[in-house]
């Protein structure tokens, strides 16, 4: 009972310098206050959006900005500021809840097959970089045109998808991490299995699954709006940024403020959550740099 | 050492190919399903086509003649039974590798050129400015960087054309100026990728031990920087482009479809929408040999330049 409270204590001990040590970086400042911003305009939009986002006007079709409609209207007259500020919701709703869950699956499978080895491990690490082998894109468009689109379809796939590379990631760390002197020091001591894996892996390996998630979790909204620009994410009218670009493109040579808004808007949110990343890899001392793209 | 690498690639491709082969077995309807679902195919010549495509035999036997036809270079027929595949494929790859190499010529020397200069002038003005460049370059989505070029450089400033309107068939050279935009988008993003890895390995191996040493002993800066740094600094830099070459086949694809650009990405995008999916199923495998290829060709390109991995896989 009293190991668990003082382990508790030091956890807890351990967030607060961490979250200092981001907050002390202008990175980890601005990245937290984007990213904090985009979650509570997520929250809040459908209050202070001053029009409804589903709203045509044909009169308004294409106007410019106005003082009734700051950011105009778009080809269908709709309020485009309504439109920007709830365009982050059903992304931020799918990878938030998404990212968490590809990490967990990843990381646990990445884990467990780190610490058993030999054939089992060859043959998924063979099955992973098939998977890896082929783009994002096919992958996931290939079960949405199955299964149809919608946030149903689109958590599972981005969840699968997403967490196959974490295994990679949480595999390498393991093996890095029971290669080190503590670990054998523990086995020294002659402590069992289960509290080694317990005490001295999980909270190393994860150091490298929070900045993991981080990253991943950028890259999910950066292939969800791809998506939904190509036509294969949200359905009309939900209001979402890169629907918003690609019905806006055409029509970018005389109203450009359709295209600007909803960029600015996922622009922001993507930055926010890289610079937060970034701050977050330094914190814990984690060379983010040295990793690929996947 | 090296043929097990080659096996290795060998078995991820077999792999991959099982992988999509299942996939698209899965997918509900079949070839015939969608060939003649606009005549509201009654069971009789459903099962008429299934025999004239072959269709009744077992998964096992027809993943075996695809697998062999596509070693031999044979793709087969599209879903509409006429076209063969290798035709329909063949421009779009051309046209999507005139792309990537274009990119690569200008990003690949790029990227080095900024990534050892912002490792050697390390959080100095150039290294600020093309550090923060190329977080917006790697975190901004594709198709935001390039509607907004399109915007910039197409619309307003009218310098080069925004959208490719040059068919599939037509000869590289008839792509020019059009092409310059997606290359433009393409490099800028591959580029960022490996100057930051370049940036942050010139970093690692200017704060090593033989390098102070080199110094301490009187080396002058700069050759020390290109006689020790350098060489060692780079190595690492080989996996990475690899690496970012990989996963642009993914961005392309959006690319390709922002500029209409008729290449193999637009393909399959329209191939996955018209449910053909004969070819989606063949730019798959491509796709996926091409990555296992270039990986390998890394793999042993770090391997040859570099004496210590070298003796080390010996060992093994």
């Amino acid at each position: 009972m009293t190991v668990s409270s003082t382990s508790h204590q030091q956890e807890h001990g351990r967030f607060i310098t961490v979250m200092k040590d981001i907050l002390a970086r202008p990175s980890g400042r601005i990245g937290l206050t984007l990213v904090l911003f985009h979650i509570l305009l997520a929250l809040l939009s459908p209050l202070i959006a001053p029009y409804d986002f589903k709203l045509q006007n044909s009169s308004l079709m294409l106007s410019p900005p106005s003082s009734e409609h700051w950011l105009g209207a778009d080809h269908l007259g709709r309020d485009i500021l309504s439109r920007t500020l709830m365009g982050g919701r059903e992304a931020l709703l799918v990878t938030g809840i998404a990212t968490p869950l590809a990490v967990i699956w990843g990381g646990f499978i990445g884990i467990l097959f780190g610490l058993v080895g030999g054939r089992v491990d060859e043959v998924l690490m063979r099955i992973v970089d098939a998977f890896l082998s082929l783009p994002w894109i096919l992958k996931m468009l290939v079960l949405i045109v199955t299964f149809g689109t919608g946030i149903g379809v689109l958590i599972p796939t981005l969840t699968f998808f997403y967490g196959i590379p974490v295994i990679r990631v949480a595999r390498a760390a393991t093996h890095d991490i029971i290669a080190r002197d503590f670990v054998w020091a523990a086995k020294a001591r002659g402590h069992s299995r289960i509290s080694i894996i317990w005490r001295e892996l999980l909270p190393n390996v994860l150091d490298t699954l929070m900045v993991e998630g981080a990253m991943r979790w950028s890259w999910m909204l950066l292939a969800f709006s791809s998506l939904s620009f190509l036509g294969f994410g949200v359905s009309p009218p939900t209001p979402d940024w890169g629907l918003m670009i690609s019905d806006a493109r055409g029509f970018m040579s005389f109203a450009p403020w359709g295209v600007i808004a909803p960029v600015i808007g996922l622009s922001s949110l993507i930055i926010g959550i890289n610079l937060s990343a970034d701050a977050l890899a330094k914190a814990l001392g984690i060379d983010r740099a040295q990793k690929a793209p996947m | 050492m090296l043929i097990r690498r080659v096996l290795l690639g060998g078995v991820t491709v077999c792999i991959v190919s099982l992988i999509i082969f299942a996939g698209v077995e899965m997918l509900p309807g079949d070839a015939c399903t969608q060939f003649l679902g606009e005549y509201q195919a009654d069971e009789e010549l459903l099962a008429q086509c299934r025999k004239d495509l072959d269709l009744n035999r077992p998964p096992i036997d027809r993943f075996a003649e695809w697998t062999q036809g596509a070693i031999t270079g044979d793709l087969g027929l599209a879903a509409d039974g006429t076209t063969k595949i290798s035709t329909i494929v063949g421009d779009r790859l051309k046209n999507s590798l005139l792309l990537a190499f274009l990119a690569m010529a200008v990003g690949i020397p790029l990227a080095l050129f900024l990534g050892v200069v912002s490792g050697l002038w390390r959080d100095r003005l150039p290294d600020i400015i093309a550090s923060t460049l190329a977080i917006f370059a790697m975190t901004i989505p594709e198709f935001v960087s390039a509607t907004l070029l399109i915007l910039v450089l197409s619309v307003w400033l009218g310098w080069l054309p925004g959208i490719v309107l040059t068919s599939a068939a037509a000869p590289a050279s008839e792509f020019f100026p059009e092409i310059l935009l997606p290359m433009i988008v393409l490099s800028f993003v591959m580029c960022a990728h490996i100057m930051r890895m370049v940036r942050s390995s010139v970093i690692d191996v200017m704060a090593s031990d033989y390098v102070q040493m080199a110094t301490l002993k009187g080396v002058p800066y700069w050759q020390m920087v290109f006689r020790h740094a350098l060489p060692n600094a780079l190595l690492p830099a080989i996996n990475v482009v690899a690496l970012t070459i990989a996963w642009l086949l993914g961005g392309v694809v959006v690319i390709e479809v922002v500029f209409n650009y008729p290449g193999l990405g637009r393909l399959m995008i329209d191939s996955i929408s018209d449910r053909n999916l004969p070819v989606v199923q063949s730019i798959a495998l491509i796709v996926a040999s091409v990555y296992v290829c270039v990986n390998l060709a890394a793999d042993l390109l770090t391997m040859i330049a570099n004496p210590k991995l070298r003796t080390m896989y010996m060992r093994k």
